[in-house]
């Protein structure tokens, strides 16, 4: 998923001249042939988060269309200002392409993982965010960043990640889209979760329960009219996402509700990271089950909020 | 230190009437930037005030936001927008708040007030200009407390390896911030020494002379390979003796009828 952004940087800048790179200290070789093709619209800056997305903003009010990347837990935490002030204030259409959503970065610890990174951009005015599930759908997503007018917030997984998009679906920035039907339930997904929604209802369906996946790649703005009119047709209703559980899309289905559609309210139960920082290391595999999510625990969650719900 | 002239005195009531409009305001922090900004305004950057977006404009930041009655002042002057509006400075409506913003303010480039944004934000334009064959020029303005912070020495690394000779940084070396003298709260010094070691080609000068600050600025680029770095030895509240080098007078509010006279007076 990040090389295919990244690619998809390159590809945009041939055909947009207003389109530049600008990266902190990233591994050796990033974008590469960009940098062959391109020298004047590819920087590596160092280390110094504050200073690119200030930088970044100049470039934007220059004209330019800035794609900025590094770690996520950098590209938010330590320069929140900066995009808050920087990028939002003046809603400038700089792209932060961060990397390691959740817990792709499990091995270094609790620095380096982005738990809050989503729950913090929605809370900014002007700011989009984007989770994409898979690479395809990371392709078709960055061919619609060049004239989005606001600042974009994209959050990336750790690559590989199962392909479930499918080029049918299309790609609109803030448009969610139906991946599977089912009235018995639903799940409300974003990024990589969506595969796993997946799973979890096609194990379901074993019992007999057909339960439908919405995935929200765009968290904001989020897009109200096509998750309620899903969440109006079934009893139950689970979020499910790689992030803490206050603030996020869990958070932003429910405030969706409270205002749209109390009646639905008490059909959402929502699945994420746990408030706390991580204690643990290994896999990102690993790190989802100790926090609660799997699978195994989607159509537990599935189960309980349908009995809940009075559904056999 | 020379006596403030007839114009410096009459920029410095433009800013009074908008202290009093408001009933509030950073003034010591405007004052030691006045004969600055007058000098670019007058005879260094190039601009339309009619037309504040023009593409081949200079692009001038004020990063340390705070000082931006000053900044308004010179801008009604020039015409950007009627005078009349500085008296409305910081009310519900108002396009002038307490810190300046970008699309709202004609002449504004950038939303400063939380420091350290400036000069990163003038990097990005002066790679854009450059990448653009753009000759314009970019000016940011900071404050010396505002120098604290690490953004500017992220941002001065990053101009000297682009070897930015577009942009320049003019620090308003007031050597008073909110709490107190700089020297006592985070000491800056040796300051220019600092600039030069960053990779910028330096001067000091009077900020309060005006000849010497036209020449200084008529010289730029200072050197063709690298960023330019002025110090600008200023004075707090320049102008009002009760006020120079008085931290009381950083920032003040509910300001009296008797405070704006005494204002009014210096400036006799």
């Amino acid at each position: 998923m990040r090389k295919t952004a990244l690619d998809c940087v390159h590809e945009l800048a041939k055909v947009d001249d207003r389109v530049v790179f600008v990266g902190s200290d990233l591994g050796p070789g990033v974008l590469a042939k960009m940098r062959a093709e391109f020298p004047d619209r590819w920087y590596m800056e160092g280390v110094s988060e504050q200073h690119i997305v200030g930088m970044a903003a100049g470039l934007a009010m220059e004209g330019f269309v800035p794609y900025v990347n590094t770690i996520a837990t950098f590209l938010t935490r330590r320069c929140y200002e900066q995009v808050a002030v920087d990028l939002c204030i003046h809603d400038l259409p700089v792209r932060l392409i961060a990397n390691g959503g959740g817990g792709v970065y499990a091995p270094l610890g609790p620095t380096h993982l982005a738990i809050e990174d989503v729950a913090i951009m929605r809370a900014l005015p002007n700011m989009t965010v984007v989770v994409p599930c898979d690479a395809d759908e990371m392709r078709r997503f960055m061919h619609r960043t060049l004239d989005w007018p606001h600042p974009i917030y994209i959050r990336l997984a750790k690559g590989g990640d199962k392909v479930v998009s499918d080029a049918a679906h299309g790609f609109e920035i803030g448009r969610s889209i139906r991946m599977r039907e089912g009235a018995d339930g639903l799940f409300v997904t974003t990024g990589v979760m969506t595969q796993l929604a997946l799973e979890a209802a096609v194990a379901l369906e074993g019992e007999g329960v057909r339960v439908g996946v919405r995935h929200v790649h765009t968290v904001k703005p989020l897009d109200v009219e096509g998750i309620l009119g899903d969440v109006a047709r079934v009893p139950a209703v689970v979020t499910v996402e790689e992030g803490i559980v206050s603030g996020g899309l869990g958070t932003a289905v429910l405030e969706a509700c409270s205002t749209e559609s109390p009646g639905d309210l008490h059909k959402v139960a929502r699945i994420g990271i746990p408030d706390a920082f991580a204690t643990q290391y290994g896999s990102q595999q690993t790190l989802l089950a100790h926090w609660g999510i799997t699978a195994e625990s989607l159509a537990d969650a599935m189960r309980a909020r349908r009995r809940a719900a009075g559904a056999r | 230190m020379t006596a403030l002239d007839e114009r410096s005195k009459y920029l410095r009531r433009l800013i009074v009437d908008a202290l009093k409009g408001g009933g509030r305001g950073h003034l010591g922090s405007s004052m030691s930037m006045v004969e600055v900004l007058r000098v670019l305004y007058d005879s260094i950057l190039r601009y339309r005030a009619d037309d504040p977006t023009w593409r081949e404009r200079d692009r001038f930041v004020l990063s340390k936001g705070h000082g931006c009655l000053a900044l308004y002042a010179v801008l009604a002057d020039k015409g950007f927008f009627p005078m009349e509006e500085l008296l409305g400075f910081c009310r519900p409506t108002s396009r002038l708040g307490g810190h300046p913003e970008r699309g709202k303010v004609p002449g504004v480039e950038a939303s400063t007030g939380a420091l350290g944004h400036g000069l990163p934000i003038g990097v990005g334009m002066a790679l854009g200009l450059r990448v653009r064959g753009s000759d314009a020029k970019v000016i940011v303005l900071t404050g010396d407390g505002e120098i604290n912070e690490g953004s500017n020495w992220e941002a001065a690394m990053s101009a000297a390896k682009h070897r930015l000779s577009n942009l320049t940084v003019m620090v308003d070396y007031n050597k008073l911030q909110s709490y107190g003298p700089t020297r006592e709260v985070l000491d800056l010094e040796p300051l220019v020494d600092k600039w030069r070691a960053f990779g910028f080609a330096t001067t000091e000068v009077d900020g309060h002379d005006v000849a010497a600050v036209e020449r200084t600025l008529r010289a730029l680029p200072h050197d063709a390979g690298r960023p330019t770095a002025i110090v600008c030895h200023t004075v707090k509240g320049r102008g009002f003796p009760f006020a120079e080098g008085n931290p009381d007078w950083h920032h003040k509010s509910g300001l009296t009828e008797a405070d704006i006279a005494q204002m009014y007076a210096c400036l006799a």
